[in-house]
């Protein structure tokens, strides 16, 4: 009796002590997140002011802005989202309405899914070489479509399992009473799809306001206002690369607002994303 | 349908009709080309990738051969470069950094589905995805200007003076505390993956069948027990997948590393000493690279991590689909 008394006693305390473990790993995961930012307003707010949006980027020393960082992000992200959106949607169509039990949507899903976490410092090499080696200078264009090529996962993997989340009986109406193929998709599928695949373009756009690797060497930096797409292009994430590794306070300090922007504004879109699809996930 | 309501429609109606038809099918066959294509272009990236880096490091890769992946010196000046320094920093930081990371991100899982209320489960969850969400470089600035000076004055130190006299460990942890290097970058990227280790872990959690975990109960075990004598056997191939995910993020993380790792290009045993991984290196001297063979050989730098991530996210992937096979998601 009182071995399999203590029996008990052991597996009782082992059991605390793992879902103790655990709780400490959720608090230490928690308390992370608070760390960096709590660190990032309290860095980022005391530079935080109307100067940093309607001036440019000083010179080392001196005050300034980040007015020609944020419209060259804000200027390529558009761009990106042009042209990888609709190559992103149109692939995702293909894959849940027209070719859903073909092999070449397997293959397609399987590869997306690696472009989706693969390295975006190589798709800044491949954009490099095929775009900034033949036109020999470092271009807004190269950048932009350097962002593009990172979208295209992005939109692919959320249209297609919003498009699957479509009822086929809404399908099956559209066509008993006559409607092509592509009026279906385009009036019933799409249109009942749509927060879904709204959300896939506002998760792109979240993922590509931060991206620095594919940048550095496609776009470059541009200490000036430009408007010239075939010319280096300032962004955010490059100028916030370049600001914090330099040894200039005002630099530093400009580069920790910049950081703070593109996080709300990353957070932000998050949370409008989920919003958007949270009674989903609710099921 | 009346048996007779009007009379046949005239020739202009029916020709009309049949052009309408024509038009639908033509915008119909149109329209599947262009979502094919688009679909075809995905495929295309990926090959355009592989050969783009195949083709920029074909001189570097002729000129070393093989030794290029043996050679540790990389010398700007005399032109003779080798990734072991890089490729030994990479595996290193990714390997700490997943060591660190899977077993936090494995218990914040079993405390979602577990221990955690109903009420916090979801905000709590969100909170941890919304890590995922936060650019690398944000990590890279505080990591740079919190995180290395802390480690610096405090941990570092701390573990040089515990560790000096014990055999194997001091090598380990030899100092100068440079605050920057290995262990950094490792921490850093322990707490970037988390968010993705931690959300794989919990969707895979939650595709246990209730009843089993009511029968395991039922015979009296502990919370513990049901975790690890069920949950986690079930849903091994699906942890590894999400471990492999992480790790392949681990591996090819740029911006934060590079802020943090030191940029050495040289193997030390000391997980304290500045070095260097393929994507920081690549990051930081790309633009200031002169000379075709430079060039040449941050590009093959490139086509090694792509080979390497390619490997492990297919390798991820496929595990993950395996799962979904099972639960026919």
């Amino acid at each position: 009796m009182s071995t399999s008394l203590s029996l008990h006693g052991r597996r009782k305390t082992r059991n605390s002590v793992m879902m103790t473990l655990c709780v400490v790993a959720a608090g230490i995961g928690l308390a992370w997140l608070a760390l960096i930012l709590g660190a990032l307003v309290y860095k980022g707010v005391a530079g935080l002011s109307l100067s940093v949006f309607t001036e440019m980027t000083p010179p080392p020393g001196e005050a300034g802005g980040l007015l020609n960082a944020i419209a060259g992000s804000i200027a390529m992200t558009i761009i990106a989202i042009a042209v990888g959106t609709p190559i992103g949607v149109l692939a995702g169509t293909y894959m849940a309405e027209y070719g859903r039990f073909s092999k070449l949507t397997t293959v397609v899903r399987f590869i997306n899914d690696i472009l989706l976490s693969a390295p975006s410092i190589i798709v800044g090499l491949f954009v490099y070489e095929l775009l900034v080696r033949p036109m020999g200078h470092f271009s807004a264009i190269a950048g932009a479509f350097a962002l593009a090529i990172l979208v295209i996962p992005v939109v692919v993997r959320t249209t297609e399992d919003m498009l699957n989340l479509v009822p086929n009986a809404l399908r099956e109406a559209g066509t008993a009473i006559g409607a092509p193929r592509w009026v279906v998709i385009k009036s019933v599928a799409y249109r009942a799809a749509l927060s879904g695949i709204v959300t896939g373009i506002l998760l792109a756009i979240a993922r590509i306001s931060g991206e620095t690797a594919p940048l550095l060497f496609t776009a470059l930096n541009n200490q000036f206002w430009s408007s010239n797409l075939n010319a280096p292009m300032a962004s955010l994430p490059v100028t916030i690369f370049q600001f914090a590794l330099s040894p200039y306070e005002e630099w530093q300090q400009l580069a920790w607002t910049g950081a703070l922007i593109i996080t709300l504004t990353v957070l932000a879109l998050s949370i409008v994303a989920r919003s958007l699809t949270g009674r989903r996930e609710d099921k | 349908m009346t048996v007779v309501s009007e009379a046949m429609p005239s020739a202009a109606t029916m020709r009309a009709r049949e052009a309408t038809v024509r038009r639908f099918a033509l915008t119909d066959t149109i329209f599947l080309a262009a979502t094919r294509l688009s679909a075809i272009l995905v495929l295309l990236i990926l090959g355009g990738v592989a050969i783009s880096l195949f083709a920029g490091s074909w001189q570097a890769l002729s000129t070393f051969g093989l030794s290029f992946l043996t050679t540790e010196s990389w010398n700007p000046v005399t032109e003779n470069f080798g990734a072991l320094a890089p490729i030994y920093g990479t595996i290193v930081t990714a390997a700490v950094a997943i060591l660190i990371a899977v077993p936090i991100g494995i218990g914040i899982a079993i405390f979602l589905t577990e221990l955690c209320p109903r009420p916090l489960r979801r905000p709590i969850g969100i909170a941890v995805e919304l890590l995922a969400g936060i650019p690398s470089i944000i990590y890279g600035i505080w990591g740079l200007f919190v995180f290395a000076p802390f480690l610096q004055t405090t941990v570092q130190p701390f573990f040089i003076n515990l560790f000096h006299d014990v055999p194997g460990l001091s090598s380990l942890f030899a100092g100068p505390p440079y605050g920057i290097g290995l262990l950094t970058s490792a921490l850093i990227l322990a707490i970037m993956v988390l968010p993705f280790i931690t959300s794989i872990t919990k969707d895979v959690f939650d595709t246990v069948p209730a009843v089993l975990k009511e029968s395991a109960y039922g015979i009296g075990c502990t919370t513990w027990e049901v975790t690890r004598r069920v949950v986690i056997p079930y849903t091994r191939v699906g942890i590894m997948g999400g471990v492999m995910l992480g790790l392949g993020r681990a591996l090819g993380e740029t911006m934060a590393v590079t802020f943090v790792i030191g940029n050495a290009h040289r193997i030390s045993a000391s997980l304290f000493a500045p070095g260097t991984t393929i994507s920081a290196t690549i990051a930081n001297e790309f633009t200031e690279a002169d000379g075709d063979l430079y060039t040449s050989s941050l590009v093959a730098l490139g086509l090694i991590l792509f080979v390497i991530t390619f490997l492990i996210l297919a390798a991820a992937r496929y595990m993950l689909m395996r799962i979904d096979a099972r639960t026919g998601a």
